[in-house]
């Protein structure tokens, strides 16, 4: 039987009704005779984010975890390539939307350095304090998700203040709360508005007051210990060997940061230190998000007084749209701007791959361009979707209720997982 | 970033049919398929390569080889990135799998399968993971139309 709708009027065959399990678990009978297998996901209350988790138990405890994700593959890699290079940044918002400036910060990045093209100084300021900023937001929504799993609803109110100042504070400066589209190849969208440094400053002083909450509530508290601590241990050697990157590797007790390692945007000229943990626990992955977030409130507060004055948008004319009154008033500026809309930047044909230290790892975008202004291919490196690969490893040996702690300080997003 | 690693790198990989040069920051070799176990064994026990960042392909589907097989490489010591880029044919598109000296290449090895169809021996598990069971076809290929639906359920009336 033939599906309604789907291929209808593209000339393309029509789709055969079929029933089947989208997945294929790795195990379908348990090793030990007490052993039981159960499907956690892929919609579960305890859990942020669709995945699907295939666990062998025994009693209590997970024998085996096999991770299935996908569910929110909407075919991103592949829709890029009918754009052109400006009009995809609003997809690569949605990889990680707890972040989405990373993104397009990297995704840009990555343009500029195959065009040749050098930011603008207040540009690379710039991106690096919305860089931090968003990181903070991004920390915020990783600790506030997985304690309030845990039961901790003061403390998931407290950080989600934070979170919405923050939202509602970067809808000032780009027109929407999560994701913005704010950056562009060679700038960004728009300068400051007036008064943004001014509240952004206030709403640093309430983080202040807010986590320090957090911290009284959380640090010494002996249930969140008992949940956190030595559960979902991982150590240096592991972590590389499945790619885990930024702060879970980081929580395994080794100082890599490529805003340290590989300086990027403006971080050579910053003061800050990499925290690490002690034994890569959800604790330490706890706490290592905590006190990157106070190295940012610090470096944001650098590039405060950093932030010099200047055009936001690189004088050039592959990528950066003319001024709106010379388009109305010459025709070389309006042939310009229709070329930049219809035909995309022209890109030199080559390939790059450009990696920043996103909040939850390293985010690489490999492009390969033909030399025309639509991509021939995108491809991102996102972080959560490696980690997953490697998530069985911080299961198995636990609890089942530790499924839901462990799951939420790595910070699956969906988005960036899928694709 | 320890650009001196990466020199005597190029120098030592150049020959057997491998080609590196230098690439917006990074050391890109070109390489038969057939080197790829041994160039990795180099990278990773010589020149402390210790992290498998990625793997992706790229379809020239009007050129034969078609595809290239592109992985990316990272050394969490020296801080500097290497990409090993093979081209493998349509007919025949297999490569060795870095399974057993990578963990992460699992899950990326399998997505990469997913989307291209390129096979990686020497990996045994390479299940559908960012597409389902039963999914026809390898939707990044050039040839895949972007507008083809292939619902698992009907859509609502």
């Amino acid at each position: 039987m033939t599906m309604p709708g789907a291929n209808q009027g593209t000339g393309l065959p029509p789709v055969e009704e079929t029933l089947r399990n989208p997945v294929r678990p790795a195990f379908d009978r348990p090793s030990t005779e007490d052993g039981v297998i159960v499907s956690i996901g892929p919609s579960h209350p305890a859990t942020h984010g669709t995945l699907q988790i295939i666990a062998e138990l025994s009693g209590e405890r997970v024998v085996r975890a096999d991770v299935h994700c996908g569910y929110l593959h909407r075919g991103f890699e592949k829709e890029c390539e009918a754009h052109t290079w400006h009009t995809l940044i609003p997809f690569v918002d949605r990889l990680n939307y707890c972040s989405a400036l990373m993104n397009n910060f990297a995704y840009c990045d990555a343009v500029e350095t195959l065009m040749g093209v050098e930011i603008t100084p207040r540009t690379r300021y710039l991106r690096t304090l919305l860089a931090e900023y968003s990181r903070i937001a991004d920390h915020i929504t990783c600790i506030a998700a997985s304690v309030m799993e845990m039961g901790a609803m003061t403390a998931f109110l407290y950080l989600m203040t934070i979170r919405d100042y923050i939202y509602e504070h970067l809808a000032d400066l780009t027109g929407a709360r999560v994701t913005y589209s704010y950056g562009r190849i060679g700038g960004l969208a728009n300068d400051l508005p007036e008064g943004w440094i001014k509240r952004l400053e206030e709403i640093l002083d309430e983080y202040e007051v807010y986590v320090g909450r957090i911290h009284g509530l959380l640090d010494r508290n002996r249930i969140f210990i008992d949940r956190t601590r030595d559960v979902g241990v991982l150590t240096t050697e592991e972590a590389i060997h499945w790619g885990f990157t930024g702060p879970i590797l980081r929580s395994t007790g080794v100082a890599r940061d490529l805003r340290k390692d590989t300086p990027y945007l403006a971080y050579d000229e910053l003061d800050f230190e990499v925290p690490v943990g002690i034994k890569g626990d959800n604790y330490d992955r706890y706490f290592v998000r905590m006190r990157e977030m106070d190295e940012s409130v610090y470096m944001i507060r650098q590039l405060i007084e950093m932030l010099p004055d200047g055009p936001i948008n690189v004088d050039d004319r592959r990528c950066t749209f003319p001024e709106k009154s010379l388009v109305y008033s010459e025709i070389e500026s309006l042939i310009n701007h229709f070329k930049l809309v219809i035909d995309g930047p022209q890109v030199p044909a080559g390939e790059v791959y450009r990696a920043h230290e996103a909040a939850n790892g390293e985010l690489g975008f490999f492009l390969v361009s033909d030399g025309s202004g639509t991509p021939y291919r995108v491809h991102a490196r996102a972080p959560s979707f490696v980690h997953m690969g490697g998530l069985h490893r911080l299961l198995e040996g636990y609890q089942l209720a530790d499924i839901v702690s462990t799951f939420g300080t790595v910070n699956m997003i969906g988005g960036e997982c899928d694709r | 970033m320890s650009q001196g690693l990466l020199e005597r790198l190029r120098e030592r990989l150049d020959g057997d049919g491998r080609e590196p040069v230098f690439a917006h920051g990074l050391l890109a070799v070109q390489l038969p398929r057939e080197a790829l176990l041994d160039t990795v064994k180099l990278l990773k026990d010589e020149f402390g390569f210790d992290m498998f960042l990625d793997v992706t392909a790229v379809d020239w589907p009007k050129r034969e080889p078609r595809f290239d097989v592109v992985h990316h490489f990272y050394s969490t010591h020296d801080h500097v990135r290497v990409r090993l880029k093979m081209a493998v044919t349509e007919a025949d598109p297999v490569v060795d799998s870095l399974v057993d000296h990578y963990g992460s290449a699992h899950f990326m090895e399998r997505e990469c399968h997913d989307m291209f169809g390129i096979a990686f021996r020497g990996n045994a598990d390479l299940r559908p993971i960012l597409l389902y069971e039963g999914f026809e076809g390898h939707p990044l290929r050039k040839d895949y139309p972007k507008e083809l639906e292939q619902p698992l359920v009907r859509y609502r009336e």
